[in-house]
Protein backbone atom coordinates (compact mmCIF):
# COMPACT_ATOMS: atom_id res chain seq x y z
CA UNK A 1 0.00 0.00 0.00
CA UNK A 2 2.72 2.42 0.77
CA UNK A 3 4.10 1.87 -2.71
CA UNK A 4 1.53 3.32 -3.94
CA UNK A 5 1.31 6.62 -1.85
CA UNK A 6 3.96 8.08 -3.96
CA UNK A 7 2.61 10.71 -5.98
CA UNK A 8 5.06 10.43 -9.06
CA UNK A 9 4.09 6.79 -8.88
CA UNK A 10 0.23 7.74 -8.79
CA UNK A 11 0.86 9.32 -11.74
CA UNK A 12 2.14 6.74 -13.58
CA UNK A 13 -0.04 3.90 -12.54
CA UNK A 14 -2.98 6.86 -13.02
CA UNK A 15 -1.61 7.42 -16.95
CA UNK A 16 -2.36 3.66 -17.87
CA UNK A 17 -5.69 3.02 -16.16
CA UNK A 18 -6.91 6.17 -17.29
CA UNK A 19 -8.14 5.05 -20.90
CA UNK A 20 -9.27 1.53 -19.51
CA UNK A 21 -11.50 3.03 -17.33
CA UNK A 22 -12.56 5.66 -19.74
CA UNK A 23 -13.45 2.50 -22.31
CA UNK A 24 -15.21 0.75 -19.66
CA UNK A 25 -17.36 3.37 -18.37
CA UNK A 26 -18.61 4.47 -21.80
CA UNK A 27 -18.87 0.94 -23.01
CA UNK A 28 -20.98 -0.61 -20.02
CA UNK A 29 -22.86 2.87 -19.74
CA UNK A 30 -24.15 2.53 -22.88
CA UNK A 31 -24.80 -1.23 -22.66
CA UNK A 32 -26.18 -0.62 -19.69
CA UNK A 33 -28.63 2.09 -20.69
CA UNK A 34 -29.54 -0.06 -23.73
CA UNK A 35 -30.49 -2.98 -21.41
CA UNK A 36 -32.29 -0.76 -19.05
CA UNK A 37 -34.88 1.11 -22.03
CA UNK A 38 -35.27 -1.48 -24.28
CA UNK A 39 -33.51 -4.93 -23.82
CA UNK A 40 -35.05 -5.52 -20.25
CA UNK A 41 -38.41 -6.78 -19.46
CA UNK A 42 -41.10 -4.98 -17.56
CA UNK A 43 -41.76 -5.81 -13.84
CA UNK A 44 -44.73 -8.54 -13.27
CA UNK A 45 -45.86 -6.13 -10.70
CA UNK A 46 -44.40 -2.63 -11.23
CA UNK A 47 -44.62 -2.35 -15.02
CA UNK A 48 -42.32 -0.47 -17.11
CA UNK A 49 -41.57 2.29 -13.43
CA UNK A 50 -39.19 -0.77 -12.98
CA UNK A 51 -36.61 0.50 -14.86
CA UNK A 52 -35.99 3.58 -12.43
CA UNK A 53 -33.95 0.67 -10.67
CA UNK A 54 -31.19 0.55 -13.04
CA UNK A 55 -30.37 3.94 -11.88
CA UNK A 56 -31.36 3.94 -8.33
CA UNK A 57 -29.87 0.93 -7.03
CA UNK A 58 -26.43 1.48 -8.54
CA UNK A 59 -26.44 4.98 -7.33
CA UNK A 60 -27.43 3.65 -3.85
CA UNK A 61 -24.37 1.01 -4.36
CA UNK A 62 -22.09 4.29 -5.18
CA UNK A 63 -23.18 6.63 -2.26
CA UNK A 64 -22.45 3.92 0.45
CA UNK A 65 -19.13 2.31 -1.62
CA UNK A 66 -17.59 6.09 -2.21
CA UNK A 67 -17.96 6.56 1.53
CA UNK A 68 -16.50 3.62 2.70
CA UNK A 69 -13.58 4.49 0.11
CA UNK A 70 -13.35 7.50 1.41
CA UNK A 71 -13.64 6.42 4.97
CA UNK A 72 -10.60 3.99 4.23
CA UNK A 73 -8.62 6.87 2.50
CA UNK A 74 -8.95 9.19 5.50
CA UNK A 75 -8.05 6.20 7.95
CA UNK A 76 -5.05 6.09 5.65
CA UNK A 77 -4.72 9.68 5.74
CA UNK A 78 -4.74 10.08 9.74
CA UNK A 79 -2.80 6.97 10.79
CA UNK A 80 0.22 6.57 8.00
CA UNK A 81 -0.33 10.71 7.17
CA UNK A 82 0.21 9.65 3.41
CA UNK A 83 -0.49 12.47 1.58
CA UNK A 84 -2.15 11.19 -1.22
CA UNK A 85 -4.75 9.29 0.50
CA UNK A 86 -6.08 12.56 1.85
CA UNK A 87 -5.93 13.59 -1.58
CA UNK A 88 -8.01 10.98 -2.34
CA UNK A 89 -10.69 11.34 0.28
CA UNK A 90 -11.18 14.42 -1.16
CA UNK A 91 -11.73 13.77 -4.35
CA UNK A 92 -14.18 10.53 -3.74
CA UNK A 93 -16.46 13.03 -1.67
CA UNK A 94 -18.33 15.09 -4.36
CA UNK A 95 -18.39 12.07 -6.63
CA UNK A 96 -20.02 10.20 -3.52
CA UNK A 97 -22.51 13.13 -2.81
CA UNK A 98 -23.70 13.66 -6.41
CA UNK A 99 -24.56 9.61 -6.58
CA UNK A 100 -26.52 9.69 -2.99
CA UNK A 101 -28.18 12.76 -4.25
CA UNK A 102 -29.52 10.87 -7.45
CA UNK A 103 -30.67 7.74 -5.44
CA UNK A 104 -32.68 9.84 -3.22
CA UNK A 105 -34.44 11.87 -5.78
CA UNK A 106 -34.72 8.98 -8.17
CA UNK A 107 -36.01 7.36 -5.02
CA UNK A 108 -38.02 10.02 -4.63
CA UNK A 109 -39.77 9.66 -8.13
CA UNK A 110 -40.24 5.96 -7.57
CA UNK A 111 -42.18 6.39 -4.39
CA UNK A 112 -44.93 8.32 -5.68
CA UNK A 113 -45.95 5.92 -8.20
CA UNK A 114 -45.34 2.78 -6.51
CA UNK A 115 -45.72 3.74 -2.56
CA UNK A 116 -48.68 6.47 -3.37
CA UNK A 117 -45.86 8.96 -1.54
CA UNK A 118 -42.13 11.02 -2.59
CA UNK A 119 -40.89 10.36 0.86
CA UNK A 120 -41.39 8.83 4.36
CA UNK A 121 -39.14 9.32 7.44
CA UNK A 122 -38.66 5.10 7.59
CA UNK A 123 -34.90 3.91 8.73
CA UNK A 124 -33.47 3.13 5.14
CA UNK A 125 -34.80 6.69 3.31
CA UNK A 126 -33.30 8.55 6.39
CA UNK A 127 -30.33 6.78 6.76
CA UNK A 128 -29.70 7.81 3.12
CA UNK A 129 -30.74 11.79 3.52
CA UNK A 130 -28.17 11.32 6.76
CA UNK A 131 -25.62 9.97 4.41
CA UNK A 132 -26.14 12.81 2.03
CA UNK A 133 -25.40 15.12 4.74
CA UNK A 134 -22.20 13.57 5.68
CA UNK A 135 -20.92 14.11 2.70
CA UNK A 136 -21.61 17.46 2.32
CA UNK A 137 -20.65 18.54 5.89
CA UNK A 138 -17.29 16.28 4.43
CA UNK A 139 -17.06 19.06 1.85
CA UNK A 140 -18.07 21.78 4.19
CA UNK A 141 -15.02 21.07 7.07
CA UNK A 142 -12.84 19.81 4.44
CA UNK A 143 -12.36 23.57 2.98
CA UNK A 144 -13.28 25.56 6.25
CA UNK A 145 -9.79 26.32 7.09
CA UNK A 146 -7.00 28.19 6.02
CA UNK A 147 -4.31 25.19 6.48
CA UNK A 148 -5.70 22.59 4.40
CA UNK A 149 -3.78 20.09 6.59
CA UNK A 150 -5.76 20.96 9.59
CA UNK A 151 -9.43 20.69 7.41
CA UNK A 152 -8.40 17.32 5.87
CA UNK A 153 -7.73 16.19 9.37
CA UNK A 154 -10.89 17.24 10.85
CA UNK A 155 -13.07 15.85 7.88
CA UNK A 156 -10.90 12.80 7.98
CA UNK A 157 -12.33 12.45 11.63
CA UNK A 158 -15.47 13.17 10.64
CA UNK A 159 -15.47 10.89 7.81
CA UNK A 160 -14.58 8.22 10.12
CA UNK A 161 -17.08 8.78 12.65
CA UNK A 162 -19.83 8.73 10.38
CA UNK A 163 -19.14 5.38 8.32
CA UNK A 164 -21.25 3.94 11.09
CA UNK A 165 -24.10 4.71 9.16
CA UNK A 166 -23.38 2.47 5.90
CA UNK A 167 -24.23 -0.49 7.74
CA UNK A 168 -27.28 1.10 9.24
CA UNK A 169 -28.23 1.48 5.78
CA UNK A 170 -27.84 -1.63 4.52
CA UNK A 171 -29.13 -3.40 7.16
CA UNK A 172 -31.99 -0.52 8.22
CA UNK A 173 -34.40 -2.49 5.91
CA UNK A 174 -33.73 -6.03 8.06
CA UNK A 175 -33.29 -4.30 11.31
CA UNK A 176 -36.86 -2.19 11.47
CA UNK A 177 -40.08 -2.61 9.79
CA UNK A 178 -40.01 -0.42 6.44
CA UNK A 179 -41.52 0.95 3.51
CA UNK A 180 -38.59 0.37 1.80
CA UNK A 181 -38.60 -2.93 0.45
CA UNK A 182 -35.64 -5.39 2.11
CA UNK A 183 -32.42 -6.13 0.14
CA UNK A 184 -32.71 -7.65 -3.29
CA UNK A 185 -29.65 -8.53 -4.68
CA UNK A 186 -26.80 -9.11 -1.57
CA UNK A 187 -29.24 -11.28 0.61
CA UNK A 188 -29.16 -14.67 2.21
CA UNK A 189 -30.38 -17.67 -0.29
CA UNK A 190 -29.38 -15.34 -3.28
CA UNK A 191 -30.83 -12.44 -5.14
CA UNK A 192 -34.48 -12.35 -5.95
CA UNK A 193 -33.58 -10.43 -9.16
CA UNK A 194 -34.74 -12.10 -12.12
CA UNK A 195 -31.50 -12.60 -14.36
CA UNK A 196 -33.31 -10.74 -17.48
CA UNK A 197 -32.54 -7.82 -15.04
CA UNK A 198 -29.58 -8.78 -12.70
CA UNK A 199 -27.89 -7.31 -16.69
CA UNK A 200 -28.45 -3.67 -16.71
CA UNK A 201 -28.55 -3.51 -12.94
CA UNK A 202 -24.78 -4.85 -13.27
CA UNK A 203 -23.21 -2.82 -16.42
CA UNK A 204 -24.68 0.40 -15.09
CA UNK A 205 -22.78 -0.52 -11.48
CA UNK A 206 -20.10 -1.31 -13.42
CA UNK A 207 -20.09 2.20 -15.25
CA UNK A 208 -20.55 3.56 -12.43
CA UNK A 209 -17.50 2.48 -10.34
CA UNK A 210 -15.16 3.04 -14.12
CA UNK A 211 -16.91 6.46 -13.73
CA UNK A 212 -15.40 6.73 -9.92
CA UNK A 213 -12.04 5.49 -11.19
CA UNK A 214 -11.86 8.24 -14.18
CA UNK A 215 -12.87 10.87 -11.39
CA UNK A 216 -10.34 10.27 -8.97
CA UNK A 217 -7.77 10.13 -11.11
CA UNK A 218 -8.79 13.33 -12.33
CA UNK A 219 -9.49 15.26 -9.65
CA UNK A 220 -6.20 13.47 -7.46
CA UNK A 221 -4.05 14.37 -10.34
CA UNK A 222 -5.44 18.08 -10.21
CA UNK A 223 -4.93 18.23 -6.06
CA UNK A 224 -1.59 16.93 -6.74
CA UNK A 225 -0.90 19.92 -8.88
CA UNK A 226 -2.43 22.43 -6.62
CA UNK A 227 -0.33 21.56 -4.24
CA UNK A 228 2.99 21.28 -6.33
CA UNK A 229 1.42 24.98 -7.61
CA UNK A 230 1.29 26.06 -3.74
CA UNK A 231 4.91 25.13 -2.54
CA UNK A 232 6.07 26.51 -5.63
CA UNK A 233 4.30 29.64 -4.60
CA UNK A 234 5.52 29.42 -0.94
CA UNK A 235 9.17 28.87 -2.26
CA UNK A 236 8.64 32.55 -4.58
CA UNK A 237 7.12 34.30 -1.53
CA UNK A 238 9.87 32.94 0.89
CA UNK A 239 13.24 33.90 -1.83
CA UNK A 240 11.52 37.22 -2.36
CA UNK A 241 10.84 37.72 1.13
CA UNK A 242 14.80 36.91 1.69
CA UNK A 243 16.20 39.11 -1.13
CA UNK A 244 14.51 42.08 0.39
CA UNK B 1 5.07 1.38 20.13
CA UNK B 2 5.53 3.82 17.19
CA UNK B 3 3.31 6.92 16.25
CA UNK B 4 2.10 5.06 13.31
CA UNK B 5 1.44 1.99 15.58
CA UNK B 6 -0.52 4.57 18.38
CA UNK B 7 -2.44 6.33 15.77
CA UNK B 8 -3.85 3.10 14.17
CA UNK B 9 -4.97 1.95 17.71
CA UNK B 10 -6.28 5.24 18.22
CA UNK B 11 -8.67 5.28 15.20
CA UNK B 12 -9.89 1.64 15.89
CA UNK B 13 -10.13 2.36 19.07
CA UNK B 14 -12.60 5.19 18.29
CA UNK B 15 -14.62 3.26 15.45
CA UNK B 16 -15.20 0.62 18.22
CA UNK B 17 -16.56 3.54 20.72
CA UNK B 18 -19.04 5.13 18.03
CA UNK B 19 -20.03 2.22 16.62
CA UNK B 20 -20.93 0.56 20.28
CA UNK B 21 -22.50 4.11 21.14
CA UNK B 22 -24.61 3.83 17.77
CA UNK B 23 -25.66 0.49 18.62
CA UNK B 24 -26.85 0.79 21.93
CA UNK B 25 -28.35 4.25 20.80
CA UNK B 26 -30.54 2.53 18.09
CA UNK B 27 -31.70 -0.45 20.13
CA UNK B 28 -32.88 2.24 22.66
CA UNK B 29 -34.75 3.91 20.34
CA UNK B 30 -36.40 0.49 18.77
CA UNK B 31 -39.93 1.27 18.95
CA UNK B 32 -39.12 4.63 17.47
CA UNK B 33 -37.92 3.39 14.01
CA UNK B 34 -40.31 0.81 13.11
CA UNK B 35 -42.50 2.71 10.76
CA UNK B 36 -45.44 1.01 11.23
CA UNK B 37 -46.92 -1.74 13.98
CA UNK B 38 -48.55 -5.03 12.95
CA UNK B 39 -51.97 -5.17 14.05
CA UNK B 40 -51.44 -8.09 16.54
CA UNK B 41 -49.13 -5.68 18.26
CA UNK B 42 -51.92 -2.76 18.01
CA UNK B 43 -54.62 -5.35 18.77
CA UNK B 44 -53.09 -6.57 22.21
CA UNK B 45 -52.53 -2.82 22.93
CA UNK B 46 -48.56 -3.38 22.83
CA UNK B 47 -48.41 0.10 21.82
CA UNK B 48 -50.47 3.29 22.53
CA UNK B 49 -53.32 3.67 20.56
CA UNK B 50 -55.11 6.03 22.68
CA UNK B 51 -55.61 9.50 20.59
CA UNK B 52 -51.79 8.74 18.77
CA UNK B 53 -51.51 8.92 14.98
CA UNK B 54 -49.55 5.44 14.38
CA UNK B 55 -49.09 3.06 11.05
CA UNK B 56 -50.46 0.25 10.90
CA UNK B 57 -48.53 -2.73 8.14
CA UNK B 58 -49.55 -5.48 6.82
CA UNK B 59 -50.98 -7.75 4.34
CA UNK B 60 -54.52 -6.54 2.31
CA UNK B 61 -57.13 -9.73 3.46
CA UNK B 62 -58.32 -12.02 0.56
CA UNK B 63 -61.55 -10.87 0.08
CA UNK B 64 -61.74 -8.38 2.75
CA UNK B 65 -61.79 -5.23 0.33
CA UNK B 66 -65.47 -3.56 -0.37
CA UNK B 67 -65.61 -0.38 -1.89
CA UNK B 68 -68.30 2.26 -0.99
CA UNK B 69 -68.47 5.29 -3.24
CA UNK B 70 -65.01 6.97 -2.37
CA UNK B 71 -65.27 4.92 0.71
CA UNK B 72 -62.82 1.65 1.05
CA UNK B 73 -62.94 -0.87 3.99
CA UNK B 74 -60.54 -3.48 3.96
CA UNK B 75 -58.21 -5.70 6.74
CA UNK B 76 -54.88 -5.65 7.60
CA UNK B 77 -53.60 -9.14 8.98
CA UNK B 78 -50.23 -10.68 9.73
CA UNK B 79 -51.00 -14.17 9.35
CA UNK B 80 -52.43 -14.37 13.38
CA UNK B 81 -54.61 -11.23 13.40
CA UNK B 82 -56.45 -8.74 11.13
CA UNK B 83 -57.68 -5.39 11.71
CA UNK B 84 -60.40 -3.89 9.86
CA UNK B 85 -60.04 -0.25 8.14
CA UNK B 86 -61.80 2.27 7.01
CA UNK B 87 -60.19 4.81 4.51
CA UNK B 88 -61.53 7.67 2.04
CA UNK B 89 -59.40 8.90 -0.93
CA UNK B 90 -57.21 7.73 -3.22
CA UNK B 91 -55.35 4.18 -3.32
CA UNK B 92 -51.62 3.60 -4.79
CA UNK B 93 -51.39 1.50 -7.98
CA UNK B 94 -50.37 -1.62 -6.19
CA UNK B 95 -52.83 -1.71 -3.38
CA UNK B 96 -55.14 -5.12 -4.11
CA UNK B 97 -55.81 -7.78 -2.23
CA UNK B 98 -52.87 -9.83 -0.82
CA UNK B 99 -50.91 -6.21 -1.53
CA UNK B 100 -48.79 -5.28 1.51
CA UNK B 101 -49.83 -1.57 2.81
CA UNK B 102 -48.80 0.66 5.04
CA UNK B 103 -51.75 2.95 6.52
CA UNK B 104 -51.77 6.21 8.65
CA UNK B 105 -54.06 6.84 10.97
CA UNK B 106 -56.24 6.55 14.16
CA UNK B 107 -57.55 3.70 16.26
CA UNK B 108 -61.74 3.89 16.39
CA UNK B 109 -64.13 1.94 17.79
CA UNK B 110 -62.41 -1.13 16.62
CA UNK B 111 -61.39 0.53 13.55
CA UNK B 112 -58.59 1.83 12.18
CA UNK B 113 -59.31 4.95 10.77
CA UNK B 114 -56.92 5.65 7.63
CA UNK B 115 -56.12 9.10 6.22
CA UNK B 116 -53.04 7.72 3.99
CA UNK B 117 -52.62 4.37 2.54
CA UNK B 118 -48.95 3.44 0.72
CA UNK B 119 -48.67 0.65 -0.79
CA UNK B 120 -45.01 -1.87 -0.35
CA UNK B 121 -44.14 -4.09 -2.40
CA UNK B 122 -42.01 -7.06 -2.24
CA UNK B 123 -38.32 -7.22 -2.80
CA UNK B 124 -38.75 -9.95 -5.86
CA UNK B 125 -38.03 -8.56 -9.67
CA UNK B 126 -38.60 -10.79 -12.47
CA UNK B 127 -40.76 -10.28 -15.98
CA UNK B 128 -44.46 -11.38 -15.76
CA UNK B 129 -43.49 -14.20 -17.64
CA UNK B 130 -41.06 -15.87 -15.17
CA UNK B 131 -43.68 -15.17 -12.16
CA UNK B 132 -46.76 -17.32 -14.27
CA UNK B 133 -44.55 -19.79 -14.73
CA UNK B 134 -43.56 -20.24 -11.39
CA UNK B 135 -46.85 -19.69 -10.08
CA UNK B 136 -47.79 -22.49 -12.67
CA UNK B 137 -44.91 -25.29 -11.55
CA UNK B 138 -46.02 -24.42 -7.88
CA UNK B 139 -42.35 -22.54 -7.09
CA UNK B 140 -44.20 -19.43 -6.36
CA UNK B 141 -42.86 -17.66 -3.15
CA UNK B 142 -44.41 -13.88 -3.42
CA UNK B 143 -46.69 -12.76 -0.89
CA UNK B 144 -49.93 -12.17 -3.40
CA UNK B 145 -50.21 -15.37 -5.69
CA UNK B 146 -53.45 -14.34 -7.00
CA UNK B 147 -52.76 -11.36 -9.00
CA UNK B 148 -49.91 -13.17 -11.48
CA UNK B 149 -53.19 -15.13 -12.99
CA UNK B 150 -54.86 -11.95 -14.21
Amino acid sequence: MHRFANPARFLRIAAIIQPWAMAVAALSFAAGLWFSLFASPADYQQGETVRIMYIHVPSAWMGMFCYTAMAVFSAMGLIWKHPLADLMARATAPVGAAFTFICLVTGSLWGKPMWGTWWVWDARLTSMLILFFLYLGYMALADAFDDPERGQKAAGILALVGVVNVPVIKWSVDWWNTLHQPASVVKMGGPAIDATMMVPLILMAVAFKAYWILVLIFRTRSEIAGAKLRTLRMAQVHAAGQAE
Amino acid sequence: MTRKKRRLYFVILGLLAVGAAAALVLSALRQDIVFFFSPTEIMEAKVPTEGRRIRLGGLVEQGSVVKDGATVRFKVTDGANALPVVYEGLLPDLFREGQGVVTEGRMGQGVFVASEVLAKHDENYMPKEVAESLKKSGHWQGEHPEQVQK
